[in-house]
């Protein structure tokens, strides 16, 4: 075996640079998830499809309109996420209302949402993988190793995402519906609340969460049509190891999953690693099914 | 089934009625072929799942491919059609979408296929039906003798053959300490083992291999996993994240002091490589199938398959410059038809009944000179394998584009049989 | 008629006529069938731990391929016959889901799918990371030689029809047996209020652990057959989607009744496959077909149907 190049301390600051940055990513896919998840009780399958869809179009939109990268990003970011959260809304108030979310029945429609998304991407964009250009380019030169600083820009983001998320719950008076919804639905009916467009804002709001999730991240992955699954699987896992509906077990979930698999993986085998990471997650939840943050089970 | 004519938007299905496009008028085939019932081939195409990026090339190339033959007169005086089936890139479909062509469609023949997966979980089920199943996979799986003597690989060289052929030029120009970077399945497998054996045989050391899962969609914790003292990174990755791979590792190294680089073309088949973040690739080295970019020397058969494919000179499609081609790989599909002309003439094929003659044939096939129906180079066909082996280029970014700088011979790639074939009962 | 005579008669009628289908249907449509019935034991196992006893499982990928892996692997590394591994298969579904249910079974709802989908997903890898025994993820070729059962060549179209009908009407007729049996109704007891039956005295962890052993017994048979029958073995099959299509085979053909199973799993396979010959985006007409399913007959076509008279359905 060759001399690896790095020395212990370099290597480590590597991992938890990119773990921070996993932890970011984790975050914000997970956020939008976790507020459908918490407020409607509702197992969106399609939320991933959300996320694809938002860097589908972030593609579109820094490809076809005649703007610098910074600017035609920008524009991504504001575009993508409205048009995810109208078809999102269209998608509660067509088919989940009139399930009247049960349970089981939306597993089916947003599997079967999944489809027609997935379908549509592939028919109207392709099955090309395509990078959006980052809004700028920054490589930061370490000692040891180069490193994208666009990259930490998305923990910046992330952070300031989740802080925004969290301000909107605890400080305005929509958010302040959302929580009496998901406490008790009757409830707040009983006070006046128009539930049913309440679940139609969450819904499209957690909908466009996923898609200011994937213009960010974008730049740093490409859009590519099947990129939805993994980003699913991931959210919920973060979301349910979070405890349900709490954003900051959401966080802290999301930046321990990501720390340990970057550090896990310096030491075993790749595959290995995510083995142990995968079962790590379950025998957490084993041992404390309702997560490390919920109240309930 | 799926069925496009020929000419029309090439995203609807249609049936390629036969008839090249001089013959078709407003979709009825034309008098001359009034009698004679076509040919029928099936296309075992990864038109969605995680393959739809090589699918839709590869059923680009088919098409033009079977507009050539039909043109020149179609197969024993026939004309030919391909019916198209999608196997979503997964092999439990894939069995079932050889049933559907055989069984309800009644191909002669089924080609296509790319993924190793799909190709192994559907040779047991060609061969029940004992059907003809021509792989255009590039897997050593043909070779090893894990499949079955209807399954047969005659239109691209296998990946044992083509590392073990890269191994020498690189170690002779680019450097003898070798890191290998590869996905964690088995394809990066076989070229972590046929690739290490080349290098240690010729003198040189593997001196770290870096297995990527196939999950994997940032690969920046891996890059300090290579030894400072390698004097050649090779990389070989598959799949949507393959970009996110190539420019992560410009980021690593970013202008200061890098090892020569050598990569498999197949980390950015369909990938421009002009992208943006993909400019420290200049000046390193890519295996390639087939010349993505137009060398100065190509053949006149060279420039008729381009515009064939409706491919430009860089490697992209006519109609769009930013949709770049498989190019390195979907040649196999054009060659395989013209093998399935070849050997249903040899064996004078007439029905499904002469299935067996028709395998005798292309068993039986050794020498493929340089031709329009072989556009990548001549190549030797071994019938006791079912594997063929071609030339293998080498190619050099420079100024963004791929130019080639060493052709191997066909018999730096060959290997010892692993498997006879011809002695197994059909 | 009573309602159990009634019951009867139209699942023995079911395999009277799965029986005659293989002398008129083409051939296409008989291999079809074969993989529907060999699917259709996979939901029938999977509807036993959702549709009765309320255990929504994401992970039963990983009891098909612990049957399908614990018949291919004796077969390709030890030479063994087909027979005995057929068995191992059954054994491997069966252990792996009583592993996965003592550890799982400790939590409930979607802490439930999550952990199952997590012991499912580092199945699956498991399986890419021993690929030098395993096959990785190309998967390997159950050698014909091995495909035979007392002189039965397991290969050939008539002999396969069979073997899946044989396996299909013992499964059914089983899962009948048990969700009429006292025990079955304490499955459906634990479904419907889990607190209730602890007050009756029986212990609801034995009872979930029990359904799941029986459903991963069922999932691996059919992985094992599915194998066996088809001549391949793959990691594709450990993936998540095989944990997902039982849970949509079910739901289309009617939760918690014995036949939906079935009548989901063939609906399904010819909903692609019919929706593949006219169009390219068939999964937009799959996905269309899912919506409007759930919106139009949320109990599935069975349940729909037991809700519009047909009450003695089982």
């Amino acid at each position: 075996m060759g001399t690896p190049p790095l020395s212990f301390g370099p290597f480590l600051f590597l991992a938890l640079l990119e773990g921070t940055v996993m932890a970011a990513v984790l975050a914000l896919t997970a956020v939008g998830l976790s507020l459908v998840f918490g407020v409607m009780r509702v197992v969106n399958v399609a939320h991933g499809e959300f996320f694809m869809l938002g860097a589908v179009l972030a593609w579109f939109v820094t490809y076809y309109l005649p703007l610098p990268p910074a600017l035609g990003w920008i524009a991504a970011l504001i575009i993508a996420p409205l048009l995810v959260a109208g078809i999102a809304a269209l998608a509660d108030v067509l088919v989940l209302k009139r399930l009247k979310y049960d349970p089981e029945a939306t597993i089916v429609a947003t599997i079967g949402l999944l489809y027609i998304l997935q379908q549509a991407a592939l028919t109207f964009y392709g099955p090309d993988a395509r990078p959006v250009p980052a809004p700028f380019d920054l490589r930061l030169q370490f000692p040891w190793f180069g490193y994208s600083g666009y990259k930490l820009f998305v923990v910046v983001a992330a952070a300031a995402l989740l802080g925004g998320v969290w301000a909107l719950m605890t400080h305005t008076k929509a958010g302040l519906i959302m929580r009496a919804t998901q406490v008790d639905t009757e409830v707040a009916r009983a006070f006046g609340i128009n539930t049913d467009r309440v679940y139609t804002a969450t819904f499209a709001l957690g909908a466009a969460l996923a898609a200011v999730a994937a213009v960010l991240i974008v730049p740093i992955q490409q859009a590519h049509y099947l990129m939805g699954g993994d980003p699913l699987l991931l959210a919920f896992i973060v979301v349910i190891i979070g405890g349900l509906g709490s954003l900051r077990g959401t966080v802290v979930a999301a930046l321990i999953i990501g720390l340990s698999d970057g550090v896990i993986s310096m030491f075993f085998s790749p595959t290995l690693a995510k083995i142990i990471a995968t079962l790590l997650v379950a025998l957490v939840l084993v041992f404390r099914p309702q997560g490390l943050f919920g109240a309930r089970a | 089934m799926t069925k496009d004519l020929i000419g029309l938007s090439p995203s609807r299905r249609a049936v390629l009625k036969g008839a090249g496009a001089g013959l078709l008028t407003a979709g009825f085939v034309a008098p001359v072929w009034a009698q004679a019932a076509p040919i029928k081939l099936g296309f075992q195409l990864h038109r969605t799942g995680i393959g739809a990026a090589y699918g839709r090339w590869y059923e680009r190339t088919a098409q033009a491919a079977l507009k050539v033959v039909n043109d020149a007169g179609g197969i024993n005086g026939r004309p030919v059609e391909i019916v198209f089936e999608d196997d979503a890139t997964d092999p439990k479909r894939g069995a079932e979408v050889v049933e559907k062509l055989v069984s309800q469609a009644g191909c002669d023949v089924i080609f296509g296929p790319l993924f190793s997966h799909v190709v192994i979980g559907t040779a047991p089920r060609a061969a029940e039906l004992k059907v003809p199943y021509l792989v255009c996979s590039e897997g050593y799986h043909v070779a090893s003798g894990m499949l079955n003597r209807w399954t047969m690989q005659p239109g691209i060289t296998d990946v044992r053959a083509q590392v073990s052929s890269m191994a020498p030029w690189v170690m002779a120009n680019l450097g003898k300490k070798v890191t290998m970077v590869f996905p964690d399945y088995a394809f990066g497998h076989d070229h972590r083992d046929f690739f290490s054996a080349a290098v240690q045989a010729g003198g040189g050391e593997v001196i770290a291999q870096i297995a990527i899962p196939p999950t994997e969609t940032s690969f920046t914790r891996y890059l300090p996993q290579i030894p400072a003292d390698t004097e050649v990174l090779y990389h070989v990755m598959v799949g949507p994240a393959v970009l996110t791979f190539v420019k992560e590792l410009g980021e690593f190294y970013g202008t200061g002091a890098r090892p020569q680089i050598f990569g498999f073309i197949d980390s950015l088949e369909a990938v421009d490589t002009a992208s943006p973040g993909l400019e420290f690739l200049e000046g390193t080295h890519f295996w390639e199938g087939h010349n993505r970019v137009k060398q100065a020397d190509a053949s006149a058969d060279e420039t008729a398959y381009r515009a064939a494919v409706g491919v430009d000179d860089n490697g992209a499609s006519v109609s769009d410059a930013k949709d770049v081609s498989t190019y390195a790989h979907m040649f196999s599909v054009w060659e395989t038809l013209h093998v399935i002309k070849a050997g249903m003439e040899a064996s004078g094929y007439q029905s499904p009944a002469d299935r067996q003659k028709f395998v005798e044939a292309v068993e039986a096939m050794t020498s493929m000179p340089a031709s329009l129906a072989h556009v990548q180079g001549d190549k030797m066909f071994n019938g006791k394998t079912h594997q063929v082996f071609g030339h293998q280029f080498i190619s050099k970014v420079e100024g963004g584009k791929l130019m080639r700088v060493h052709t191997t011979s066909l018999e730096d790639g060959m290997y010892p049989d692993g498997v006879d074939y011809t002695t197994q009962s059909f | 008629m009573t309602d159990g005579a009634k019951s009867w008669a139209l699942h023995l009628g079911l395999i009277v006529a799965l029986f005659a289908a293989q002398f008129f249907l083409p051939q296409y449509h008989a291999t079809n069938l074969a993989r529907i019935m060999v699917l259709a034991v996979f939901a029938m196992g999977y509807n036993i731990a959702f549709g009765y006893t309320g255990l929504l499982s994401l992970g039963h990928a990983l009891f098909f391929a612990a049957g399908m892996y614990g018949m291919g692997l004796p077969i390709w590394q030890l030479e063994w016959p087909a027979l005995p591994a057929l068995i191992m298969g059954l054994v491997a579904g069966g252990g792996v889901a009583a592993a996965v249910g003592v550890l799982a079974l400790r939590t409930t709802g979607v802490s439930f799918m999550i952990v199952t989908l997590m012991f499912a997903q580092a199945g699956y890898l498991t399986i890419l990371y021993f690929n030098t025994y395993s096959g990785g993820d190309e998967g390997f070729v159950v050698d014909r030689a091995g495909r035979m059962i007392g002189g039965m060549d397991l290969a050939a179209d008539t002999p396969r029809y069979l073997a899946a009908l044989g396996l299909f009407a013992v499964a059914m007729l089983g899962c009948l047996v048990l969700v009429r049996s006292p025990f079955g109704r304490v499955m459906v007891a634990m479904r419907e209020n889990e607190e209730r039956s602890r007050m009756l005295g029986y212990n609801p962890f034995a009872v979930k652990l029990t359904a799941l052993v029986v459903s991963g017994i069922y999932a691996g048979a059919a992985g094992a057959a599915y194998g066996l029958l088809f001549g391949y073995v793959g990691a594709s099959f450990a993936q998540i989607q095989y944990s997902i299509l039982p849970l949509l085979y079910v739901l289309l053909g009617g939760a918690g009744t014995v036949i939906g199973p079935f009548l989901g799993a063939a609906a399904m396979f010819y909903l692609i496959d019919i929706a593949s010959s006219y169009t390219s985006a068939y999964f937009f007409v799959v996905g269309a077909a899912l919506v409007a399913l759930v919106v139009f007959a949320p109990k599935g076509m069975l349940g729909t149907l037991r809700d519009r008279g047909l009450k003695w359905l089982p």
